[in-house]
C-alpha cells in the first residue's frame, strides 16, 4: 500500500487574482477591470441588482420575462439584432436571471469591445417593449417554464419544497415566476419594472479579459455617461435583508408525477454570506457530498446501495437567508422511507462526532482548487467578482476565502447541531406515478 | 487611475532536484506550431504513445488528457457496455490502491479525474494544482497500467449503472433521442447509449473488462496531452518514472474496431414515432444520416447548419419557430461530425397543440435551405462567427487539453489551429448551397415524437406521407 503524504496546503489564494481596478461614472455607475492578456478575447458583463426577490406579488417572474425582452429591440436599434451583431463579430452573448440580480453578457475579440459598451448602454435605458414581442415572448417563457419544470418531476418537487418551507419572503417563488402570473404580465408591467430597476446607480460592469482600462473608459463614459439616474428612493429600500420568521416544525410535502425512480429532497433553512455560520456550512456541503469520497456518497450510494445518487447542496451566498438541500434518487427497488432514515442517520453521526481533520482539510482544499480553477476563465472570473461585489464590495472574496480557512471541528459541530434538526426542515417526496400507455 | 500589480506565483519546484535524472530521456520535439498565445509542441516516445504539450504559466495549475482509442466502436453489440465498464472501473481498483483510496487521494488534493466515453474514443482527465502534480500523476499512471477489476465492484458498479439508465428515461429529450438512434442505427454502436442496456450489462463479465483492457488500453492506441504550468522536464521525469510498465505493453498489433459496415438503414419515406409520455410538451426530434469528420464538405456543412439551426439566436428556425411564432424556448440543428457517418438532428420542445405547427415549419425551412437561395449576407455572418469565436475554444487550460486531443485523435493536422481561418474563409455560397442539397433531405427523415399522443393532430404529414 502506498502511503501519501499528507500536504499542508499553502493557502495563496488572492495573490492569484489578477490586476483589478475600478471606477465610477459620474451617474452612479460603477465599472470594474479584471485585466488578463493571455487570449485576445474579452468578457463583458452588466449586472443588474433586481432578481426574482425584487417582484411584486402577482408579477412573479417579471425579472425573468424583462430579461427575454432586453433582446428584442430599441427605440434607436428596433431590430432584434443584439445576438446576431455579436455573433457575426465573433462573439458570443446570453443573460441570466437569478434571484438577486440579473447579468448580462458578451464575449468578444477584444477589438470588439466597444460593441458590448454601445449595445448594452442602448438597452440600459432605451427599451422598445413592443406589445406583441410581450405576447410572443411570454408564449416562450411559458416554453421553457414546461420544459425546465412541469415536465422535469425533480424540478418540480424543488418548487414544491422551496414554496413550502417559506412563508413569505420572495425566495418562495421560482425565478421563472408561477405560469398564471408570467401570462397576466403586461407591458406596462414590463416598463414600470424596467424604469424602476434598470438604472445606472443600480447596476455595474465587470469587464474581465484582454482589457486596457484606459483606453475603454473613454468609450464607457461616452456611451454608459450619458444615462441619467434614476434617484429611485424605493430601490434602497429593497436593499434591507428579508428575514423569514423561525420555522416551529416539519413540514413534508408529496408529489405524485410520472417519473422513474422516487426521490426525497430535505431542506433546512440556514443564513447567508457574511453571517459567520455560512462559512461552516459551506465546508459542511463539501464534506456531505463532494465526490466520490464524501460522506454521502460513500455510505448512502456505495456501501449500503440506497440511492443512484446523493446531494448536499448550499450556495451561501445569496442575499437574504436560504436554505440547505439534501437530497437523493432511489434505486429501482429501495422504499423511499428506508433512504431517507439513512440520510439522516449520516447527519446524526456528525452530531455525535465531528469530521476528521482530513476531512476538514480535504473540504478547505477543494473549495480552493475550484477557485483557482475559476481564475483561468475570463467569465467566472468576472462572475466571482461581481457576486461579492453584489454584496457591497469585490473584495469581501477575501472576507469569504478567510472564513473558510478558518472553519474548525467546533464550527462545524455547531451548525450541525443548529440547524439540522426536525423543526427546521421540509421534506419533499416524489412518488413516481405510472400513466396508462407507458 | 492605478492598477494592482499582479503578483505572480512562485510554485514549489518539486521537480528540480530531478534535472539530472532526465538525460535518460527518448523524447525530442518534431514540431511546434504557434498561434493565438499557443506553442503547442508534439514529443514522440519510442512506445508510440503520442503526447502534446502545451506550457502555460498564468496560474499554477495543470491539465492532462489522456485519450485512448477505445469506445463502443470496439464493442459486441450483444455486450454493449464493455468500453464504458472498462474505462469506468479504472478507478474502481489496481493492483496497489483500493477503489476507496483512489477516490480519497484524488480528492484530498483537490483534483478531479473525470473518465469519459464517447462513441469514438475513451478520455481520462485528470486536472490539479501543480503542487499537488506527482501525486495525481501517480494515481493516474496506476489507474490506466494496473486496474484490478474487482468482482465486488463490478457487481457494485452494474447495479449503479442500471439505476442510473433508468433515471435517464425519466428525461423526455434523453427518450426521444433514443429512439431516434436506435430507428436510425440500427445495431451499430451509435444506435445506443454508451453505457450499454440494462440487458447488455448484465452479460458482460470481468474477463470481457480484463480482455477489453489488454486490447485497447495501450501506449501505441493512446493520446497524451499536457497543459499547464509545467515544462518538457518535468513531463518527461513523469512518465519515465511512471508509466515505465505500462510502455512495456507496446505491440506492433493495431487495434480492431468491430465494425457493422451498413449502419444506415434506407429512409423511403416520413417514418414517425411516437412515445407515450405523461407531459405538457411534446419533445420532437427529426433528423436523418449525416456526416463523418473527415468528410471533405464538413466546413461548408458547418456553415450551412450555422444558417439552418446551429447559430443560436442567428439562425433561421430560432428566429423564425421562437423569436417570431413564440412556440418554442430552444430549437437547433446538428450533425453529429464523428469518425464514422453520424447523424443530422433537428430538436424541439413546444406544447402540444403546436407540435404540428413546429414540424410542418422545420421541413418548410430545410426545403427552403435546398430550394431557394441563401444570401451571401447570411454566409458571410455565419462565417465571422466561426473564424471569430474560434479562441474561446481554447481560452482555459482544460479547454485546451480538451481541444488538442480532438485534434489529434481526428487528425485534423498539426497546423490546424494556424489553419482552421483559411478553412472557414474558402467556404462560398455556392458550396453552402451545394452542402445543403447533398446533406439535407426534407422528403424522407425520421421524426420521433414524446407527449400525449392524442392532443397532437399530425394531420397533414399523416395524409401525405406514409405512417409507420
Amino acid at each position: 500500500m502506498k502511503k501519501f503524504v499528507v500536504f499542508l496546503i499553502v493557502f495563496f489564494l488572492p495573490s492569484l487574482c489578477n490586476a483589478q481596478d475600478e471606477v465610477y461614472l459620474d451617474n452612479g455607475l460603477k465599472v470594474i477591470f479584471i485585466e488578463d492578456n493571455k487570449s485576445p478575447i474579452v468578457t463583458f458583463q452588466i449586472w443588474y441588482k433586481v432578481g426574482s426577490r425584487n417582484e411584486p406579488l402577482g408579477k412573479t417572474g417579471i425579472s425573468h420575462l424583462l430579461e427575454h425582452m432586453m433582446f428584442k429591440g430599441t427605440k434607436n436599434n428596433p431590430s432584434k439584432k443584439f445576438s446576431n451583431i455579436i455573433q457575426k463579430n465573433g462573439g458570443i452573448d446570453n443573460a441570466f436571471t437569478t434571484r438577486d440580480y440579473t447579468m448580462y453578457f458578451q464575449t468578444l475579440p477584444s477589438n470588439k469591445i466597444n460593441l458590448s459598451i454601445e449595445l448594452e448602454a442602448d438597452r440600459m435605458r432605451n427599451l422598445l417593449l413592443k406589445k406583441e414581442d410581450v405576447e410572443s415572448e411570454k408564449m416562450v417563457v411559458m416554453e421553457e417554464r414546461r420544459l425546465r419544470y412541469e415536465d422535469d418531476p425533480q424540478s418540480s418537487l424543488l418548487e414544491e419544497v422551496i414554496a413550502t418551507a417559506i412563508k413569505f419572503q420572495p425566495y418562495r417563488w421560482p425565478i421563472i415566476g408561477w405560469m398564471s402570473d408570467i401570462s397576466s404580465i403586461t407591458k406596462e408591467d414590463l416598463y414600470e419594472h424596467y424604469r424602476k430597476h434598470y438604472c445606472p446607480e443600480n447596476s455595474f460592469i465587470v469587464i474581465s479579459g484582454d482589457v486596457k482600462p484606459k483606453e475603454v473608459l473613454p468609450m464607457l463614459k461616452e456611451n454608459f455617461g450619458k444615462i441619467k439616474p434614476c434617484n429611485n428612493k424605493e430601490l434602497l429600500r429593497q436593499k434591507f435583508l428579508q428575514y423569514e420568521l423561525e420555522q416551529k416544525g416539519e413540514k413534508r410535502v408529496y408529489l405524485k408525477k410520472e417519473a422513474k425512480l422516487p426521490y426525497l429532497l430535505v431542506a433546512y433553512h440556514v443564513p447567508s454570506f457574511p453571517q459567520q455560520d455560512n462559512y461552516a456550512l459551506e465546508v459542511l456541503s463539501v464534506i456531505l457530498s463532494s465526490g466520490k469520497s464524501s460522506r454521502l456518497y460513500r455510505e448512502i450510494v456505495y456501501n449500503q446501495k440506497l440511492a443512484v445518487n446523493v446531494f448536499a447542496d448550499y450556495y451561501g451566498l445569496y442575499l437574504d437567508p436560504f436554505l440547505f438541500f439534501v437530497g437523493a434518487t432511489a434505486m429501482p427497488n429501495v422504499d423511499i422511507e428506508t433512504l431517507e432514515k439513512s440520510i439522516y442517520s449520516e447527519i446524526e453521526k456528525l452530531k455525535r462526532e465531528p469530521p476528521t481533520d482530513r476531512e476538514i482539510q480535504k473540504a478547505k482544499n477543494k473549495i480552493e482548487s475550484s477557485f483557482i480553477f475559476s481564475q483561468d476563465s475570463n467569465f467566472s472570473k468576472g462572475l466571482y467578482t461581481g457576486i461579492f461585489e453584489l454584496h457591497g464590495d469585490r473584495r469581501l472574496i477575501n472576507k469569504y476565502l478567510e472564513g473558510i480557512r478558518e472553519v474548525t471541528k467546533e464550527d462545524i459541530k455547531k451548525v450541525i447541531n443548529k440547524y439540522f434538526i426536525d423543526d427546521n426542515k421540509t421534506v419533499g417526496i416524489l412518488i413516481p406515478v405510472k400513466k396508462e400507455g407507458t | 487611475m492605478s492598477f494592482f500589480s499582479p503578483i505572480i506565483y512562485k510554485s514549489r519546484d518539486v521537480f528540480r532536484f530531478y534535472f539530472s535524472v532526465i538525460l535518460t530521456l527518448f523524447i525530442f520535439f518534431f514540431l511546434s506550431s504557434y498561434a493565438y498565445g499557443l506553442s503547442i509542441k508534439n514529443l514522440s516516445h519510442p512506445s508510440g504513445l503520442n503526447i502534446l504539450f502545451v506550457e502555460r504559466h498564468n496560474l499554477p495549475i495543470v491539465a492532462i488528457n489522456f485519450l485512448i482509442k477505445a469506445s463502443p466502436l470496439n464493442e459486441d453489440y450483444e455486450k454493449a457496455g464493455v468500453a464504458y465498464l472498462t474505462a469506468n472501473m479504472l478507478r474502481e481498483g489496481t493492483l496497489n490502491r483500493t477503489s476507496a483510496e483512489i477516490d480519497e487521494s484524488i480528492e484530498f488534493i483537490g483534483a478531479s479525474l473525470e473518465i469519459s466515453v464517447t462513441r469514438d474514443y475513451t478520455t481520462l482527465s485528470l486536472s490539479l494544482l501543480k503542487k499537488d502534480l506527482e501525486q495525481g500523476f501517480q494515481v493516474l499512471a496506476d489507474i490506466i497500467q494496473r486496474p484490478s477489476f474487482p468482482e465486488n465492484e463490478i457487481k457494485r458498479k452494474k447495479e449503479l449503472l442500471k439505476g442510473m439508465l433508468k433515471q435517464k428515461e425519466e428525461d423526455p429529450s434523453y427518450i426521444v433521442s433514443k429512439v431516434f438512434l436506435k430507428e436510425l442505427f440500427g445495431n451499430h454502436s451509435y444506435g445506443r447509449a454508451t453505457e450499454g442496456t440494462i440487458e447488455t450489462l448484465d452479460r458482460i463479465t470481468r474477463d470481457d473488462l480484463v480482455q477489453f483492457y489488454i486490447d485497447y488500453y495501450l501506449p501505441n492506441n493512446s493520446i497524451m496531452v499536457v497543459v499547464g504550468s509545467i515544462d518538457e522536464t518535468e513531463i518527461s521525469f513523469l512518465i519515465d518514472k511512471y508509466l515505465k510498465d505500462w510502455f512495456k505493453r507496446t505491440t506492433t498489433i493495431v487495434p480492431k474496431e468491430k465494425f457493422i459496415h451498413q449502419i444506415y438503414r434506407e429512409i423511403q419515406s416520413p417514418e414517425i414515432k411516437f412515445i407515450e409520455r405523461d407531459i405538457t410538451q411534446a419533445n420532437i426530434i427529426l433528423g436523418h444520416r449525416g456526416i463523418s469528420r473527415d468528410n471533405p464538405d464538413y466546413y461548408d456543412i458547418v456553415v450551412m447548419n450555422y444558417i439552418l439551426g446551429g447559430g443560436g439566436f442567428s439562425s433561421r428556425l430560432m428566429k423564425i419557430i421562437r423569436d417570431q411564432m413564440g412556440l418554442t424556448y430552444s430549437i437547433h440543428s446538428a450533425f453529429s461530425a464523428n469518425k464514422y457517418p453520424a447523424e443530422f438532428y433537428i430538436e424541439v420542445q413546444t406544447k402540444h397543440e403546436s407540435a404540428d405547427m413546429v414540424i410542418r415549419e422545420i421541413l418548410r425551412q430545410m426545403k427552403k435551405m435546398v430550394m431557394e437561395n441563401i444570401s451571401e449576407e447570411e454566409v458571410e455572418e455565419a462565417k465571422a462567427f466561426l473564424i471569430g469565436s474560434f479562441p474561446r475554444r481554447f481560452e482555459t487550460i482544460k479547454k485546451i487539453a480538451d481541444f488538442l486531443a480532438l485534434v489529434e485523435f481526428y487528425q485534423l493536422g498539426k497546423d490546424y489551429i494556424i489553419k482552421y481561418p483559411e478553412y472557414i474563409k474558402k467556404v462560398t455560397q455556392e458550396s453552402v448551397k451545394s452542402a445543403a442539397i447533398k446533406y439535407l433531405n426534407p422528403h424522407n427523415y425520421i421524426v420521433v415524437i414524446a407527449g400525449k399522443k392524442d392532443k397532437i393532430n399530425l394531420s397533414d404529414i399523416e395524409k401525405s406521407e406514409q405512417l409507420r
